[in-house]
């Protein structure tokens, strides 16, 4: 057993955080999640250098071979910080998936374009039910001469609107498949809807759309075992991502207990707010050791449903209770539009819900667990 | 980053369930949810030293046997998995032990760290008292020095075991002068609690266990070889060994057999033709349940990897977390448990009609004093909040 980062992940950390925090500015934050692109072209170019996108994808296919585990130390470094844009669908969504399934032709023409930043990809997961099941699956692809046509309409599909392609799992007569649709194909309308957090989401419409053969990612009707394989790994990206949230909104919080003072003192002084953060830190503890668990597993090729599960049930609510009590220790001002806070409150929710909610979570705990 | 026990890790957890499930077969001792606490045991004790699992984690010269904290983890993780007895042996062993090797004379180690491994040895541990409960700095017990020796008067409480345990590690005020600080003003003493002038008296608590005893000590003359440690500076050590006592898998899985016991009463228990567990609210329970034993776990763990590393930062901050947090499952987990089962859950054991032989209600009755008893968690927040965190005093 051992509990500690290696000395690579640490400087992974270190580098990502110090990078962020200059490239990206909380001022840039709230400009893109106002902007319609909701990404800065600029700074995905200098993450690519940075090698980034490839992080978690192997050498044969143009990226630096790190592991699972290395990507969640990135991915909550960008919780930590916040930053907007299509990495996670890009590289979550779509690189993982495309690796998962995709034939050897379909990896080495993707995976490297992915790598050098140059390809931004996203998966449809969801529709109208907005479940993360197969059964929710009602958009379908029908053969045609040169491939094959689907038509459906998907919901909340991250970063669709500057995807190049786009994951679509659709019903066929082998069952679901997975389709890579160019996201510029005729019969293709994507509409960005306004969420709650300005992190992009569209509803995806694709009446008829052709996609070539070469196009079926790995075998028919394997589509939602692929989309099974990965998402587990799509949960534990977003715990990453939100355990360094947590941690952010708990350092704002206690640091705001030191410095504000109210009846002469500083109001960390009371019991109230001291306990208040001791139960912040019980939390932030606990999802970062629950999140690391099923990320080192997920690393090591091992069985994981369970630890995931309990993972995202977890992390989830302790995240939205972290927030509420950092709201209460700043009082009015970490509500108002121009402090940091609201970000990461908005953020926290909307991933609480992503990729299951801790009730959807809980229910595969207690399948598990024979209930 | 690695999450798993070493294969000789695992061999080692076969080998104690092993021995746990032929001593249960051998009416040694019956599965009891809180018996770390509640449940002495001398046979079991003496079986558990046989093979070296008393003061297993210490080095050889002292009787142990050098093993790893993660060993330690794991024979207390089966050992509350099978509701196995505890009491002031498991004292010695948690924290007398790695107290007296820190502060301890030689002569004072080579005479109790062999019979704690030896399980010849308990202790009562002799903080609390009437007056000072969460502000053991007010603490009233003094101890005047005589020559080579100690006089003590005063009285300690909620004293768990001291009515059946060998010694008695006690703090007392050693310095009366003005100026020093109440902390600075404080010793440690390991007395044997058959000297003249003790008196022990169990309280009954409302589960109807006499572990807690008040003590009282009037004119107890004791040799100067009982002090642990400096003269004065037993509060500053004490802290220290409160990481130990609070650092353990016993905070979370106290009362695991009743976890194990609800969730199959859920499965073999029918309504209306149906499992109890698939109703949706009691779905959602246990599995709730489930998750944050899960997250228990990696905090109890992370604190058993910390004892073994040399730098150990976190360590009060994390043991403090792991309480907390471990006090508070258990906690639920008696309120879901008597919820689930209704009214069945209020008999106890011997009455007609009773489920896991009255495990709920016991456990019910004993459950406030998980977050009371080895530092209430609100100490224990603030201790995270200041020593942690670094919030400000004033």
């Amino acid at each position: 057993m051992d509990l500690g980062l290696s000395e690579e992940q640490e400087m992974l950390r270190t580098s990502a955080r110090d990078f962020l925090q200059k490239e990206c500015p909380k001022q840039l934050v709230k400009q893109l999640d106002e902007s319609d692109e909701g990404y800065s072209p600029e700074l995905w170019r200098k993450m690519a250098e940075l090698g980034w996108m490839g992080l978690v994808l192997p050498e044969e296919y143009g990226g630096s071979g790190g592991s699972f585990l290395d990507l969640v130390v990135l991915l909550e470094e960008m919780g930590y910080n916040i930053l907007p844009g299509p990495f996670f669908s890009t590289v979550v969504l779509g690189g993982l998936s495309i690796l998962a399934a995709g034939n050897e032709e379909q990896k080495k023409r993707l995976l490297p374009e992915v790598a050098n930043g140059s390809l931004l990809l996203t998966l449809a997961l969801t529709e109208s039910d907005a479940q993360f099941n197969a059964s929710s699956v009602k958009t379908d692809a029908i053969p045609s001469n040169e491939g094959w046509l689907v038509s459906g309409t998907k919901l909340f599909v991250t970063d669709a609107h500057v995807a190049q392609y786009i994951i679509c799992p659709a019903q066929t007569s082998e069952g679901i498949s997975l389709f890579l649709v160019d996201a510029d194909s005729p019969g293709i309308s994507r509409t960005l809807l306004k969420t709650l957090a300005g992190d992009k989401q569209c509803e995806v419409v694709l009446d008829k759309v052709k996609v070539p053969r070469q196009n079926l990612l790995g075998e028919g009707g394997q589509g939602w075992d692929y989309i099974e394989n990965v998402f587990s790994k799509m949960v534990i990206a977003k715990c990453g991502e939100m355990i360094g949230g947590a941690q952010r909104v708990f350092e704002m919080a206690a640091d705001y207990a030191k410095e504000r003072k109210q009846f002469g003192r500083p109001i960390g002084s009371f019991q109230a707010i001291q306990h208040y953060c001791a139960n912040m830190a019980i939390d932030v503890e606990g999802a970062r050791l629950i999140t690391y668990q099923a990320a080192w597993l997920l690393s090591e090729g091992l069985p994981c449903t369970m630890e995931t599960s309990v993972a995202k049930a977890w992390v989830g609510e302790a995240y939205h209770r972290i927030t509420m009590l950092a709201a209460q220790i700043h009082g009015s001002i970490g509500l108002t539009v121009d402090h940091d806070f609201p970000l990461y409150y908005k953020r926290a929710k909307i991933a609480e819900l992503f990729f299951g909610s801790p009730d959807f979570h809980r229910e595969i705990v207690a399948h598990m667990a024979g209930l | 980053m690695d999450f798993k026990f070493t294969q000789e890790q695992e061999r080692f957890r076969k080998e104690v369930r092993d021995f746990l499930e032929g001593e249960i077969e051998k009416g040694i001792f019956e599965t009891r949810a809180n018996g770390w606490v509640t449940e002495e045991n001398e046979a079991f004790v003496h079986h558990l030293a046989e093979r070296g699992w008393l003061g297993m984690t210490w080095p050889q010269e002292y009787g142990g046997q050098g093993r790893s904290y993660l060993d330690r983890l794991i024979l207390t993780e089966e050992m509350m998995h099978y509701g196995a007895p505890g009491g002031g042996f498991l004292v010695g062993d948690r924290q007398i032990g790695p107290s007296i090797m820190a502060h301890g004379t030689e002569e004072q180690r080579d005479f109790f760290l062999p019979r704690i491994v030896r399980g010849e040895t308990s202790f009562a541990i002799g903080i609390s008292e009437p007056q000072a409960g969460s502000d053991v700095g007010a603490l009233e017990t003094r101890a005047v020095e005589e020559g080579d020796s100690f006089v003590i008067s005063g009285q300690k409480v909620w004293t768990s075991n001291a009515s059946r345990s060998d010694f008695i590690y006690l703090i007392a005020r050693t310095n009366f002068a003005p100026e020093v600080s109440r902390y600075r003003s404080i010793s440690e003493f390991i007395v044997d609690l058959k000297t003249p002038g003790i008196t022990i008296n169990p309280l009954m608590d409302m589960a109807g266990h006499g572990h807690w005893c008040e003590v009282f000590f009037d004119d107890v003359q004791v040799p100067g070889t009982t002090l642990i440690g400096k003269k004065d500076m037993g509060f500053y050590q004490i802290m220290s060994q409160l990481d130990y006592e609070r650092a353990g898998v016993e905070r979370l899985m106290g009362n695991y057999p009743l976890l194990r016991g609800i969730i199959d009463y859920t499965k073999e228990t029918k309504r209306d033709g149906v499992p109890l567990c698939k109703q949706p609210r009691i779905r959602y329970m246990l599995s709730d349940l489930m998750i944050k034993f899960e997250v228990g776990k990696l905090l109890v763990y992370r604190v058993a990897w910390l004892l073994n590393q040399k730098e150990k930062p976190t360590l009060t901050r994390d043991t403090c977390i792991a309480k907390v947090y471990g006090n508070r499952f258990e906690q639920e987990l008696d309120n879901a448990a008597m919820n689930i089962a209704g009214l069945h859950g209020q008999l106890d054991s011997g009455s007609k009609c009773a489920i896991l032989d009255g495990a709920i209600t016991r456990a019910y009755l004993f459950s406030p004093a998980h977050s009371i008893q080895g530092g209430t968690s609100e100490i224990l927040m603030n201790i995270i909040a200041d020593r942690g965190l670094g919030l400000p005093r004033k």
